[in-house]
């Protein structure tokens, strides 16, 4: 067990955990925030995907003790209202099924138009790629994605 | 113009009650069909049997109404209330939509599965909402003073055109909570409908995009343990367990076995064999008890052959597991093995093995299939806390009814004191209609007295299978010197059972017609995904008459359409499961919408129909070869499921169908070595 301190959605925040404790549960069991979700464990499906510094990244093999020092962002804290031009666009397109991979799939997608306002076809598949949906909203996702980009520009 | 009864049997399914705080609640029964034993009769509010599912009206005008069927994301949180605003003739910008609570009491109908949900809310639905309607209307024209007839609904709204009078709901809703509850009502021609028909965003869509807690993963209260099982490959039990190491590693609270269901247990419905006896770890968080999971030692041992009852949908049967350890391989070669000894007559036309020796051309063709795993992407997980006298329970189910069944059977509980809540499922596709984790999630907070989430990893999830099963199915036809069809032939096996539906489509388009099934015994345990049986044979049926059309020399879809046509005019047999006209106009729909006679250089084309679990629909897909691969360039459905409720909705299901039809198709092989997915062995060793 180590204190470990946090800047989560831009609160400062110590927890007492494990250093090895991947940062997905620690946002889960330890600073309650759920959206970010376990889908695989193995950085295989993106359900678990939280922006460090801006950048997507798979939450569930990330050691918490590298995260001092460093800007995480989860789906609570992308906007305080909902309101991302990601988020409207999936509510535009009513992407989700079951819902459960949409968080990871929005969180992948916002941090691809922050470096890529405009992203080609290509570069929206590449991206979102790694995002697994069950319930097979692909077609959706990218619909999507160009929506908020468009937004965006 | 359609006239509605709210009374069954003189009893009524409806009741008004004033809000407190104002406005009325419109209470009633779903599908009237509770069906309460004596005892319950006697320890219940009498208004328990009659009220399962309510509509609120509050003086602000805001509607609340109550979704009874567990949301997996087929859309029924969000339709099943737009049959109700319907009629009600409310505007969906005041309407909040509720997730019912599992009450068996007052549901008849609360599952989830065999796509049946929005046909059984149909009327019941209807009937409430114009019910609601009619109050409203009462009460508008006695304080009004105008005949009730006068007064139209729009929006909310109510209105008397000769006076010019107009109100809200929200005015209205006090008064009509004194109103009689009418005793028929009449229902709107579809014609008129403005709701259903009209896409509807997911009510759920914004605490979705938001992250909100939603799922049974989600959940957590006061004091809640962690627990993850490990069980043993197909064909073992746990034996024993070292739990030196795991015992004492941070933040674990014990270990132990624990036996799911006991030998004499009847079983019924949706209980499984699969693995019931489980070595357990509990601990405080998710994490910790992950860890000390893979530090356990687990000694298996085989199992050897057994029999269980099985009270389940066909009557009571005694079903055998066979002992070993089963593979892919020793699959394939027993598959093949039976597939060329006849199997058990299904159906049979005519005189097919005549019409076989008379034929000019004979196509023969086999198609396999192998096991799938669901691989839902919220693993499974449930949250329980038993306690001397009540279970409470809150996980992702399909089918709740059922599993209260088990758990209190296992509990030694009576069924009215297992409480279960229903969240939001991060899918199911037939996987949560099998209660096991609930059952399992139970006897672990009864054993420790404690509130428990258990939650199985994904390798858990894929390993503890309730998996499509493997099939195989040889397709025969019998061409005549004119190229028609005069014979037809298949033969399906599978482990544990076979995919025949000997009744289906083109059954009854052929005078000399034999089905036959075969079954092999396994450990592996199966389970319905995603239109049981029909997802494999519908590939394989479709592709044979693709070819087979091809020896004929017609075009696929004319040649479909003359068999389709014959069946309508001149059907052979008694019963034929499908409606000819419905077959056809699917096919004829994406033949035009697809521009079926154009080609395009280096594309493919194909065609396929089916129909299954009331729904008919034909797709054309476009296929590229690229480097070798198959690339799916575009896919054109057409699709008759009767009335839609939520198109935009309906057509995002369809597209995920064909999605993850492609997806199994392609990537979703799972053979066994030795009782364990391989696709595991991988992930681990990897
Ligand atoms: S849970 Fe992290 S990638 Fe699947
Ligand atoms: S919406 Fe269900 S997994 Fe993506």
């Amino acid at each position: 067990m180590a204190a470990i301190n946090l800047n989560v959605n831009g609160k400062n925040q110590s927890v007492d955990v494990d250093p090895k404790t991947p940062m997905l549960w620690v946002l889960r069991e330890h600073l309650n925030l759920v959206g970010t979700k376990y889908g695989c464990g193995i950085a295989q499906c993106g359900a678990c995907t939280i922006h460090v510094d801006g950048v997507a990244v798979r939450s569930c093999q990330l050691p918490v003790s590298v995260m001092e020092n460093k800007s995480i962002t989860t789906i609570e804290g992308l906007t305080e209202n909902g309101d991302h031009p990601v988020q409207k666009a999936w509510l535009e397109h009513d992407v989700p099924q079951c819902g459960y991979c949409q968080t990871g799939q929005i969180m992948t997608a916002a941090a691809l138009l922050s470096t890529t306002p405009n992203p080609t076809d290509e570069e929206i598949e590449t991206a979102m790629n790694g995002n697994i949906c069950r319930c097979g909203t692909y077609l959706r996702i990218k619909a999507a994605v160009k929506t908020a980009a468009t937004a965006n520009s | 113009m359609t006239l509605v009864k709210t009374t069954i049997d003189r009893r009524s399914f409806l009741k008004v009650s004033a809000l407190a705080g104002g406005g009325m609640m419109l209470s009633f029964s779903w599908l009237a069909g509770c069906k309460p034993t004596p005892e319950e009769a006697l320890a219940m509010p009498k208004e328990w049997f009659e009220l399962n599912s309510y509509i609120k009206i509050g003086e602000n005008g805001l509607v609340t109404l109550m979704s009874p069927n567990p949301e997996f994301g087929s859309n029924v949180k969000t339709s099943m209330p737009m049959i109700l605003a319907e009629e009600l003739d409310v505007d969906w910008k005041n309407v909040v939509v509720e997730q019912a609570d599992f009450y068996p009491e007052r549901f008849d109908r609360q599952f989830t599965g065999g796509s049946q949900g929005i046909r059984q809310g149909w009327k019941p639905l209807r009937t409430v909402g114009a019910t609601a309607r009619q109050m409203l209307i009462g009460a508008a024209a006695q304080t009004w003073n105008v005949p009730a007839s006068e007064i139209t609904t729009e929006a909310s709204m109510l209105h008397h055109k000769a006076s010019g009078k107009k109100a809200g709901y929200g005015e209205m809703a006090s008064l009509a909570a004194g109103q009689a509850v009418p005793k028929e009502v009449s229902l709107k021609e579809i014609a008129d409908f403005k709701v259903i028909g009209n896409s509807k965003k997911n009510v759920d869509g914004k605490n979705i995009a938001t992250g909100k807690p939603m799922f049974g993963m989600d959940y957590t209260q006061e004091g809640m343990l962690i627990a993850m099982i490990a069980h043993p490959p197909f064909g073992m039990r746990v034996k024993s367990v070292d739990d030196t190491e795991a015992r004492s590693m941070p933040g674990i609270k014990d270990v132990f076995i624990i036996k799911t269901l006991q030998d004499d247990y009847e079983r019924a419905g949706f209980d499984t064999t699969t693995f019931t006896e489980l070595a357990v770890v509990v601990g405080n968080t998710t994490w910790e008890v992950m860890n000390a999971k893979k530090a356990l030692k687990i000694e298996f041992e085989k199992i050897s052959d057994s029999t269980f009852v099985m009270n389940g949908w066909g009557g009571k049967q005694t079903v055998k597991v066979p002992g070993g350890l089963e593979s892919t391989e020793g699959h394939k070669s027993r598959m093949a093995e039976m597939a060329k000894k006849s199997g058990n007559v299904l159906r049979k036309d005519g005189d097919p093995a005549a019409a076989f020796k008379k034929a000019a051309k004979v196509l023969e063709r086999t198609y396999n299939a192998p096991f799938l795993a669901h691989n839902t992407m919220e693993p499974v997980n449930c949250f329980a806390y038993v306690t001397a006298d009540k279970a409470e329970l809150y996980g992702p189910t399909q089918a709740p009814d059922f599993v209260r069944n088990t758990v209190a059977a296992r509990l030694g509980l009576p069924k009215e004191s297992v409480h279960i809540k229903l969240p939001r499922m991060g899918g199911g596709f037939g996987l949560r209609a099998y209660g096991h984790h609930m059952v399992e999630a139970a006897v672990i907070s009864q054993k420790l007295n404690a509130p428990i989430k258990m939650v199985y990893t994904r390798e858990d999830d894929m390993t503890y299978g309730i998996y499509r099963p493997t099939y195989t199915a040889t397709y025969r036809a019998a061409l005549d010197e004119n190229n028609n069809l005069i014979a037809f032939h298949v033969r399906g096996g599978g482990v544990p059972e076979h995919p025949i539906h000997a009744n289906r489509f083109p059954a009854g388009a052929v005078d000399n017609y034999l089905a036959e099934g075969w079954a092999l015994e396994s450990n592996i345990t199966i389970g319905a995904f995603r239109a049981p049986r029909s997802n494999f044979n519908a590939a394989a049926e479709q592709s044979f008459l693709d070819e087979l059309a091809e020896l004929a020399g017609k075009d696929p879809i004319d040649f479909r359409l003359e068999l389709l046509e014959r069946a309508k005019n001149n059907p052979v047999g008694e019963r034929n499961d499908y409606d000819a006209d419905r077959y056809a106009g699917v096919l004829k729909l994406v033949r035009e919408k697809s521009n079926w006679n154009e080609t395009q250089p280096n594309v493919h084309r194909g065609v396929s129909a089916y129909f299954c679990h009331n729904t008919y629909v034909a797709e054309v897909l476009d296929l590229s070869m690229q480097n070798n691969k198959p690339v799916f360039e575009k896919v054109y459905a057409a699709v008759d499921c009767g009335i839609v409720i939520n198109p935009d909705a309906a057509k995002n299901m369809g597209e995920g169908g064909i999605v993850d039809g492609i997806g199994n198709a392609m990537f979703g092989e799972l053979t066994f070595v030795d009782g364990v997915p391989e696709k595991i062995i991988s992930i681990s060793t990897a």
